[in-house]
């Protein structure tokens, strides 16, 4: 039973967001000091700011038209940001190595068509009744099967395999942010156990959506008013969405070398728990992840990329957490990258380890953009980064990645 | 470690030690197995909410579970805890500490009609906007944690203390077969001697009925709901839509000795293959799930000869009949005619995320019993469709490895080889 564990390597990188696709517009705009600050749009879900996904040429890596009016623009980000890693990691034309590829996707729901829900919320408002035959067929004549297929999780990675051919195994995990940290971590699992040579594990998200904001709103969990950055949002706490599709190919080392593919970074390992978030449950979790995870980054310089969304009480937690390793580390730098690009839900954790990747393959950490100072500069070459993931209401994620 | 405990390929043999299952059909194993093996349908016109003007007003939900408000997080979420009582009571394990982790299937979530109207009322804005809800959401903060995707499996692992982080899945009609997959893998990987899978699906809204509708997957045989779910059928014209949920305690062989646990059964292997065809169909050269099926037996060490059942996905979609039949063909050959296959969705309908679990707890039960579980609804055989599908009646059987197919949209093609004892 006990298998020998391999490393896992991360060898492809496909990230979009609302500043750019790609690895090389992330590292400008992080790395910017000019003061160009994020991306967003304050004005179409106001009193709701967002960060939309960038211009892009969707022909690019989904050349069939009939298959992009298939997808709503969630698995569309998801489609092309998932051809940008397969590219990158140069397993893009290999249609035999991605007919048994293996494939983790995070999703959450599917866009609703908002013009008909405000159609019929209207009818319900003035007095019909949700059983009225007149609604009943308002639903009938005005959703469209296309949007269904676009509203089911599992069809992101339908049309991945649809449209890049990727075909070994296909598994949809849900559960916001919480299932990003998942995906990677069953797909680290089952390569460092032999089970799997060569995955690609990855989600997106639609920040532009008024019916998804419903679910943070609920809960008061979503930012109103005044963007600021993540740390600086204790006066006016909540999430800022972000737009983004993230995808990693993760690979074993014998199955890389054998086709002669370089490692971006090493996915050395990943932690995730869960709790009621009773007062300190989440930080004692977190304590335990950082003792199963740092220790071989002791004295060295060392990237946290945080995947805090700045919603109250979890990101006050995390601070309380991070404030704590930076009080013993002095040789931390940590950066909550929401404030660029947004919080992503599903696939925030999976950004933030691409980012750590990029990170540790540069050897440097983008400066910090937080008044508050916890975000603080680090020099030395950077080889080590933590991603953290503590969701906007449950589920505690780490994961250590490091350069080769 | 001894060999009794490790399958041909040295990983930890996996022992199903607890099962439960709830569907139309009734609350529990004994209940679900005396209805089935009486060929009896649990498909009724629905009551739940109404139904006229949908061109299919039939399906398998469950009315005798009651929550308070019934959204499909909520009622998928008793009949998960139901299920997972169950199985939990019968291996003996504790419930509110299982010793490792929850994969959980459950269906897609989101806000619903009930609380949308719920909101829209609450607005003075006239026409109602999305912006005008948002403005007033924070006067329902219950629904946050109720429409959270990753609500269920976190209020479910809370209830049986399972440790880790739970995973809730969807693969579409997979979704059943994809927990077990999961819960397999992490005992092989050694992270765990234990898994509680559970997989449930309430979601039968007016909403999700339009929506496959609008797909042409139902059936429209409204007259005689009973009669409607029709697998491999000459007349057979869509699936009947229905609730249900399974739970499965995965332990490895060693462990459930260690506590003298009574073992089911076992799950023998697993396969999974991609189509990467169309969203909703199957490549005609049906491929992916011939694929799926003989990974799942080569997983297993269980040689296409000895399968002694197959538990059909058998959906009675035109569709899925006809290339099920065309896989099972191509992997068993001229020995297809001499292996029972049936579908128990004739009788408990198309119960979706849930169904490759509940299937693989009726599985159990044909081993249990010795006895196969019928094909109702089959009066006028599809000639093309030439395989025994025990019609009817339920049949002794001598069954000691069973192969249960589970297919669903997107391309998710999942197979599980049940075994009485290990190969």
């Amino acid at each position: 039973m006990s298998q020998k564990r391999r490393d896992v390597w991360i060898t492809g990188i496909g990230i979009i967001s609302s500043l750019g696709e790609g690895m090389e517009p992330h590292r400008a705009a992080l790395n910017d000091t000019s003061g160009r600050g994020p991306v967003l749009d304050r004005d179409a879900l106001a009193p709701y700011p967002y960060h939309p996904m960038c211009e892009v040429d969707l022909s690019a890596q989904i050349p069939r038209r009939g298959d992009q009016r298939q997808m709503e623009p969630w698995q569309r980000y998801g489609v092309y940001a998932a051809g940008m890693a397969l590219e990158n990691a140069g397993v893009k034309d290999n249609a035999d190595l991605l007919a048994t590829m293996d494939m983790v996707v995070a999703a959450g729901g599917g866009e609703r068509d908002i013009s008909v829900d405000e159609a019929v919320m209207t009818k319900l408002a003035e007095g019909a009744s949700l059983g009225d035959r007149a609604i009943l067929e308002q639903l009938n004549g005005d959703l469209r099967p296309t949007l269904f297929l676009a509203q089911l999780p599992n069809l992101l990675a339908g049309n991945i395999s649809i449209v890049h051919g990727v075909t070994g195994t296909s598994r949809t995990f849900m559960g916001e942010e919480a299932c990003g940290a998942d995906a990677a971590r069953i797909g680290h699992a089952r390569i460092a156990a032999g089970q799997s040579e060569i995955c690609l594990v990855g989600g997106s998200f639609n920040a532009a959506r008024p019916d998804m904001l419903l679910v943070l709103a609920f809960a008061e969990a979503a930012l109103r008013g005044e963007w600021k950055p993540v740390w600086e949002r204790e006066a006016n706490p909540g999430a800022v969405f972000g737009s983004m599709g993230a995808f990693l190919v993760m690979e074993s080392p014998e199955h890389a070398k054998a086709r002669g593919a370089r490692p971006l970074a090493k996915l050395t390992g990943i932690e995730a728990d869960r709790c009621a978030r009773k007062p300190g449950e989440a930080g004692e979790i977190a304590h335990r992840q950082w003792q199963a995870l740092s220790p071989s980054t002791e004295g060295k310089p060392l990237a946290i990329l945080s995947g805090a969304s700045g919603a109250g009480a979890a990101t006050a937690e995390e601070r309380a957490f991070l404030t704590s390793i930076c009080d013993v580390r002095p040789d931390t730098a940590v950066r909550a990258t929401g404030t660029m690009l947004g919080h992503g839900m599903e696939p925030q954790f999976l950004l933030n380890l691409a980012l750590a990747a990029l990170t540790v393959s540069d050897g440097n950490i983008f400066p910090p953009r937080d008044a508050t100072g916890l975000e603080k500069p680090l020099s030395g070459e950077v080889r080590h980064a933590i991603v953290t993931g503590w969701g906007h209401w449950r589920g505690e994620a780490m994961a250590l990645v490091e350069a080769v | 470690m001894s060999s009794t405990y490790t399958d041909s390929q040295g990983r930890p043999l996996i022992a199903v030690t607890g099962a439960g299952m709830v569907t139309s059909l009734g609350a529990g194993k004994a209940e679900n197995w005396a209805s089935l093996t009486a060929g009896k349908s649990g498909i009724h016109r629905i009551t739940r909410f109404p139904v006229e003007g949908l061109r299919t007003t039939i399906g398998g939900t469950i009315d005798f579970v009651e929550v308070e408000p019934l959204t499909v997080p909520d009622l998928s979420e008793k009949l998960a805890a139901m299920t997972g009582e169950e199985a939990l009571q019968q291996s003996g394990l504790e419930i509110g500490d299982f010793p490792g982790p929850l994969f959980m299937a459950i269906p897609p979530i989101e806000v619903e009609w009930p609380q949308r109207t719920e909101l829209a009322r609450a607005t003075n804005v006239r026409p109602v906007t999305y912006p005008a809800i948002l403005d007033i959401a924070n006067r329902y903060p219950q629904h946050h944690a109720r429409f959270m995707f990753g609500g269920i499996a976190e209020r479910t692992a809370e209830r049986f203390g399972t440790k880790g982080a739970p995973i809730s899945l969807t693969t579409a009609c997979a979704s059943g077969a994809t927990a077990i997959q999961l819960g397999v893998e992490a005992i092989r990987r050694g992270e765990t001697e234990a898994a509680l899978v559970i997989a449930s699906d309430a979601s039968m809204t007016s909403e999700s009925m339009i929506r496959f509708s609008l797909l042409s997957a139902l059936s429209t045989q409204n007259e005689k709901p009973e009669g409607a779910s029709r697998p491999f059928s000459k007349n057979r014209d869509g699936f009947v839509m229905a609730e249900g949920a399974a739970a499965l305690v995965l332990e490895s062989a060693e462990h459930a000795h260690r506590r003298g646990a009574k073992i089911l059964g076992y799950i023998a292997g697993v396969g999974e293959r991609a189509d990467g065809f169309h969203r909703t169909r199957s490549n005609p050269d049906g491929k992916a799930i011939i694929a799926a099926m003989n990974l799942a037996l080569a997983d297993s060490g269980v040689s296409p000869d000895d399968i002694d059942y197959i538990n059909a996905h058998g959906t009675g979609t035109p569709e899925n009949d006809k290339m099920e039949s065309l896989g099972v063909s191509t992997v068993f050959g001229e020995r297809i005619r001499e292996i029972p296959i049936s579908s128990n969705k004739s009788m408990i309908g198309h119960t979706l995320t849930a169904a490759g679990a509940i299937e693989a707890v009726i599985s159990l039960l044909t081993i249990e019993h010795q006895c196969v579980p019928p094909t109702i609804n089959y009066n006028e055989p599809d000639p093309t469709i030439e395989l025994d599908v025990v019609p009817f009646k339920a049949r002794q059987h001598r069954v000691r490895h069973i192969l249960s197919n589970s297919f669903g949209f997107g391309g998710q093609n999942a197979c599980v080889v049940l075994s009485a004892e290990p190969a």
